[in-house]
Order: C-alpha cells, then sequence, then structure tokens
C-alpha cells in the first residue's frame, strides 16, 4: 500500500476538507493538505460561484516505522541484520538477513512470533492505514509449513491404520489452521482444535467408515 | 538488558516518559521491573497477557545469548 490522495470540492475550503477527512476517517494532524482552489463567492448572487478545492494526502509510514523499531531493537540486542521489505496490499512482509537467524526464530518460531506481533503493534499505533506485518527469515515461515503439512499428513496415517485419534502438541492458531486445510481433503479423518490458547490443540479423528 | 526493554516498552506505550524500570540483582536471576503510567498498562500486558509473553519472549531470547537469567515484571 503506498500513500493515499484525495481531492474533494465544495463551497469552501473548510467544507472540502472536513468532507475529505471524514471520508478517510482520519484528523487534520495526520494529513497534508494542500488548497488547489480557494473558491469564491458569487458576488450579490452575479456570476458564478466557483467551488474551492483541495487535494489531501495521508501519508503511509508503515515501513519507516518497522525499519526504526526493528533496527533500533536488533542494535540493542547486538545482531548484525539487514531488512528487506516487500509489500502486497495492506501486507508489509520484513525478511531479516542476518548470520543470527537462529537467534531470532527461537523454539519452533516463538521468537520471531513475538518479534512480528510487537512489530505489527507498534506499525498500526502509530501509522494511519491499517497493515499487516509478516516477519520472517532464511524462509523460515514457508519451511515450517512445510514440515507441519507433512506431520499432518503422516499423523494422519497413523490415525487411519489405527483408528485410534490423536492429539497434537500445542500449536499457535496460524499453524493450526495449517494442519486443518492439510487434511480437509482427507476423507477419512477430521480435525478439530481442543484446550484454551496458548495450549490449545489440534486432535486428528478417524471417521468410521 | 535494560536499554532493550526500555526501548521496547516505550515503543508500545502513549507515554514514554513515565516508563521506568528498575533493576533488581539476585543471586540467579536478574529481574527488571516496569513501571508505566495506569493508562498504558493494557498496552504491555494486552489481551490474556498476550503483549507481555512477546516482551518476555524477545527478552528471554537476548538473555540467553547474554548468557544470563532474566525475569520481566510488571509492576502496578
Amino acid at each position: 500500500m503506498a500513500n493515499i490522495v484525495l481531492e474533494k470540492s465544495a463551497n469552501t475550503v473548510e467544507e472540502a476538507i472536513e468532507l475529505a477527512l471524514k471520508e478517510l476517517d482520519v484528523t487534520e494532524d495526520q494529513v497534508e493538505i494542500e488548497i488547489l482552489e480557494e473558491g469564491s463567492k458569487s458576488f450579490l448572487g452575479l456570476g458564478k460561484q466557483k467551488e474551492a478545492k483541495v487535494r489531501i494526502i495521508l501519508y503511509d509510514y508503515a515501513i519507516e516505522i518497522a525499519r526504526d523499531f526493528l533496527g533500533e531493537l536488533f542494535e540493542k540486542m547486538g545482531i548484525d541484520t539487514e531488512l528487506e521489505f516487500t509489500e502486497e496490499d495492506e501486507l508489509l512482509k520484513i525478511n531479516v538477513v542476518t548470520k543470527s537467524s537462529g537467534m531470532i526464530i527461537g523454539r519452533r518460531g516463538e521468537t520471531l512470533d513475538s518479534l512480528q506481533f510487537l512489530t505489527g503493534l507498534v506499525v498500526n499505533r502509530n501509522n494511519t492505514t491499517y497493515r499487516k506485518i509478516i516477519i520472517d527469515t532464511e524462509n523460515y515461515r514457508k519451511k515450517r509449513e512445510e514440515t507441519l503439512e507433512e506431520l499432518a499428513n503422516r499423523i494422519a496415517a497413523k490415525v487411519e491404520k489405527s483408528g485410534r485419534n490423536k492429539t497434537l502438541e500445542p500449536m499457535n492458531p496460524y499453524e493450526r489452521r495449517i494442519i486443518h486445510s492439510t487434511l480437509q481433503k482427507n476423507k477419512n479423518v477430521e480435525t478439530f482444535s481442543v484446550g484454551e490458547e496458548p495450549n490449545r490443540k489440534v486432535v486428528i479423528k478417524s471417521i468410521a467408515r | 538488558m535494560k536499554e532493550l526493554l526500555e526501548m521496547i516498552i516505550k515503543a508500545l506505550v502513549d507515554n514514554p516518559d513515565e516508563v521506568n524500570i528498575s533493576v533488581v540483582e539476585e543471586e540467579l536471576n536478574t529481574i527488571l521491573e516496569v513501571r508505566v503510567a495506569d493508562e498504558d498498562m493494557g498496552r504491555i500486558i494486552g489481551k490474556r497477557g498476550k503483549i507481555a509473553k512477546a516482551i518476555r519472549s524477545l527478552m528471554k531470547a537476548y538473555a540467553i545469548k547474554e548468557n544470563k537469567r532474566i525475569l520481566v515484571e510488571i509492576v502496578d
């Protein structure tokens, strides 16, 4: 996503600004305002009234905010990193290039998820438009997804064979979704989740034929 | 240790000037006591403690690297 530019016309400059701010659902201090036409009242009803026109620019600072936050954080942690940003609509992907990737991934991605969660909070607290943040390093997210798909298929095969339900270890919502969707096409098992976060687990259940 | 925690907390709250972190060194652990403005408590704890958990997990990763044991305590 990039900056949002909106032009509005009304009888007066003030009205035009108000209309634009209302449409973007922001306040005046969050945007830059350019007056394109001052507008003029007709004199004693003679002549044509000229409309006022303004241009409102809502800057998207997501990358700058994320870069400042993560840059300072990694510096204080004493790890050398380089940050790569890619954007797809509201999604902002941040790839961390570092020799210390093991440290920022953590056990089963716990540290990486914490980094991602906190960066999302900081970006969306200070930015005017909502952005979903994904942080990755060394292609960990993709690899983890593949590992979970393999796990799902392997355990499902056991459940099919034995007819006994199997409960997986606790996973976060994103990981559980991968298990559910992997086994959606499998007609011999069904999946559901039990327990409360953060100990919610997927159960793979055999369907009697 | 304190600088890292302070930086994270200040990025999350509305009143960064009211963030106060004191360090208590014990035999085994270093305890970091966090104090923020009352209205900012939610911003560092979160629903079901989700934010506090993320902060602790980052601090833990750093502590392991520095060969230390730390505890982050939010004081109200």
